[in-house]
């Protein structure tokens, strides 16, 4: 190879390997840019909610003093630890975003006396991402079962763009049919002391997961491969014993997959408990009560907050963690599932 | 056996009908919410502004709104989601830790939750990028660029439908068979050149999915514009970047939450749901058949 090059007229082909080089290098460096997107969003929605874990001495003088919430006897030692004793002296007090303020019980970031726990909110998002699965996922893997194992050529190829076409839905018109229809329908149903709540919420986030959680079953039902299937009906299982024994069981790591990713999706949903679980920061575990998810929280709430203060930092805080919790769960889903997928059928 | 055999019977039918609920369940919300807007849907509407108190009127403007902001963000979102693509078919080692550090990303970048790009928007775009313009180029303290628009709403936007656009392109790109590379690479072209001229063309389908999708994803999205240049009501069109806009689904996010005689915009709202409806619906249609006949062309 080099020396056929070497013979050949090298003066010609010279302008060509530069605009090789630059055309490969030029690609190289815009496909960075998904990477620098992930860096870059994970350093800004950290840097303003930043003040959480560096607190201000700014803020911290002005806040009100409450000597029950102190540790630290001491308050001479080295500058930075005067600072974080400094700031948790202060922990308790009305303004501070720090961790003690963040573990309380109640959400109430306007008024007097600003309360930034984050717990009912907690309690919200897994409450309406809890009852979405549930709803969402026996019925997206059912169907997924149906058109991967039983369902004839044609009817597939119905039944799946269907099902993906359900994907194109705007969250916000999902919300909006939950807020118009759903919750009228299901008051007068069950008779809802509230008309928004986690449960109407769940079942309208159920339509955002089914066909993250289909697609994927779907492709791992179907990624099994043909070998395994043909034996088992080979050895007189019927077709329905294959699916439920052979099939199933070999797909289970992209089921879980499935359903981490729709967890994961629901978790981070806004627009749809934005609009349909009534936004109340109640931190029972009652599911027909209203209830107000981190989500939905930074979405009504981000707009009339000051920059910079408080509330606006922990609201980036809430972000901040939202990220951080569907990436770990994404994570999961993609390399360990993934993985263990791949491995039992190429042989474990 | 006869109890197997119900069994068998009965795992059938289920699954059946889980799959018939979600069909059901998809046609009751189109049916649902054309027959709440359907006295509304008059060419009047769509061309004209609202009146009296949004209780009246079009969505002119919110049509116009999304229709700047899928434009800006796909000016920025398909180029480079393509470029990526393109790398990673192309010219990527599978095995290095460059392309794998690109994969991750990408996967990671589309699991994100929308009203994280929105907080990214405000805290890079916005706080960051635009306030940054302001104090260096303009000297009378005043908000050019440091507050929400209509950039950054697209620009914040195109970060969320780069990994839509990639998978797409990426497919796409794929399907080419290897013959193709191999024949022109033959006749002596480059590699620049066979991607140039060989391997665009005969992808180009995939390119203008990626596209389309990316289009009916962010016409869609409201939680990252929540913040980053979007707004309930405008009296004028947007004429530059640095105006704010109006969008139909916050058009239909606010109305329906926030209006204070909620009974009076019924219609309008059903309306304007339906319109965002048929828009990302159809969009998502029409690449799902030129996805199909893609692969059908390249079975026969």
């Amino acid at each position: 190879m080099q020396n056929k090059k070497r013979n050949s007229k090298t003066s010609l082909s010279r302008k060509f390997r530069l605009s090789e080089f630059l055309a490969e290098n030029i690609i190289k460096a815009v496909s960075f840019t998904s990477f620098a997107a992930i860096i870059l969003i994970f350093a800004f929605v950290f840097r303003e909610a930043a003040p959480i874990f560096f607190p201000q001495e700014k803020k911290a003088l002005s806040s009100e003093f409450q000597q029950s919430e102190t540790y630290g006897e001491d308050p001479a030692d080295s500058p930075k630890n005067s600072l974080e004793e400094y700031a948790s002296f202060h922990s308790g007090a009305s303004d501070v975003a720090s961790f003690e303020n963040l573990t309380q019980k109640e959400w109430q970031p306007v008024g007097e006396n600003p309360k930034y726990g984050l717990l009912p909110l907690f309690i919200g998002s897994l409450k309406a991402t809890v009852l979405a699965i549930l709803f969402g996922a026996p019925l997206a893997i059912l169907a997924a079962i149906y058109s991967a194992l039983f369902a004839s050529k044609r009817l597939r190829e119905i039944i799946k763009p269907a099902i993906e076409l359900l994907a194109s839905f705007p969250s916000v018109v999902i919300g909006f049919f939950a807020l118009m229809t759903i919750a009228t329908f299901f008051q007068s149903v069950f008779g809802f002391t509230y008309r928004l709540n986690a449960f109407t919420g769940g079942v309208a986030m159920a339509f955002a997961i089914i066909p993250i959680i289909y697609t994927v079953t779907e492709d791992a039902l179907t990624a099994v491969p043909k070998y395994f299937s043909e034996a088992s009906l080979a050895l007189g299982a019927t077709k329905w014993q294959t699916a439920l024994f052979v099939v199933m069981p070999a797909a289970t790591p992209g089921i879980f997959a499935a359903l981490l990713l729709g967890f994961g999706r629901a978790f981070g949903e806004t627009m749809i408990l934005l609009m349909a679980t009534g936004n109340a920061p109640l931190s029972t575990l009652n599911i027909f009560e209203p209830v107000r998810t981190l989500s939905a929280t930074i979405g009504a709430e981000m707009a009339e907050v000051v920059f910079g203060d408080t509330h606006y930092t922990v609201l980036f805080f809430i972000g901040a963690m939202l990220f951080v919790i569907t990436f770990i769960i994404n994570a999961i889903a993609e390399f360990y599932v993934r993985a263990k997928l791949m491995k039992r059928f190429r042989g474990e | 056996m006869m109890n197997n055999k119900l069994l068998g019977r009965s795992i059938v039918i289920v699954s059946a009908l889980a799959a018939l609920i979600i069909i059901s369940a998809l046609v009751y919300i189109l049916l649902d919410i054309y027959l709440g807007g359907r006295n509304y849907l008059t060419w009047e509407f769509l061309t004209s502004n609202p009146k009296e108190g949004m209780t009246a009127g079009g969505i002119f403007p919110a049509i116009v709104g999304t229709v700047l902001l899928v434009l800006i963000m796909s000016v920025a979102s398909v180029p480079i989601g393509t470029i990526t693509a393109i790398y990673l078919n192309e010219y990527a080692s599978k095995t290095s830790v460059f392309t794998k550090m690109i994969r991750f990303a990408v996967n990671t970048l589309s699991g994100v939750p929308a009203i994280v790009f929105g907080l990214f928007g405000l805290g890079f775009f916005i706080q960051f990028i635009g306030a940054g313009v302001d104090k260096a180029i303009y000297s009378d303290g005043q908000l050019h660029w440091g507050q929400p628009n209509l950039l950054w709403a697209s620009l914040t936007m195109a970060f969320l439908t780069i990994p839509v656009v990639i998978v797409s392109v990426e497919e796409a790109l794929r399907t080419v068979p290897d013959d193709l590379r191999a024949g022109a690479l033959a006749l002596g072209a480059t590699k620049w050149q066979t991607i140039r001229k060989i391997v665009i063309p005969n992808s180009l389908s995939g390119i203008m999915t990626g596209a389309i999708l990316a289009i009916g994803r962010g016409a869609g999205e409201v939680a990252p514009i929540l913040f980053t240049g979007v707004a309930y009501f405008l009296p004028h069109l947007p004429q530059k970047l640095t105006d704010q806009f109006m969008n139909l689904g916050y058009h239909i996010y606010v109305m329906a939450t926030q209006s204070t005689d909620v009974e009076a915009t019924k219609g309008i709202q059903y309306a304007t749901a339906f319109i965002l409806l048929i828009l990302t619906f159809s969009l998502s249609f029409v690449a799902m058949i030129i996805r199909y006949r893609f692969r059908k062309k390249l079975k026969a």
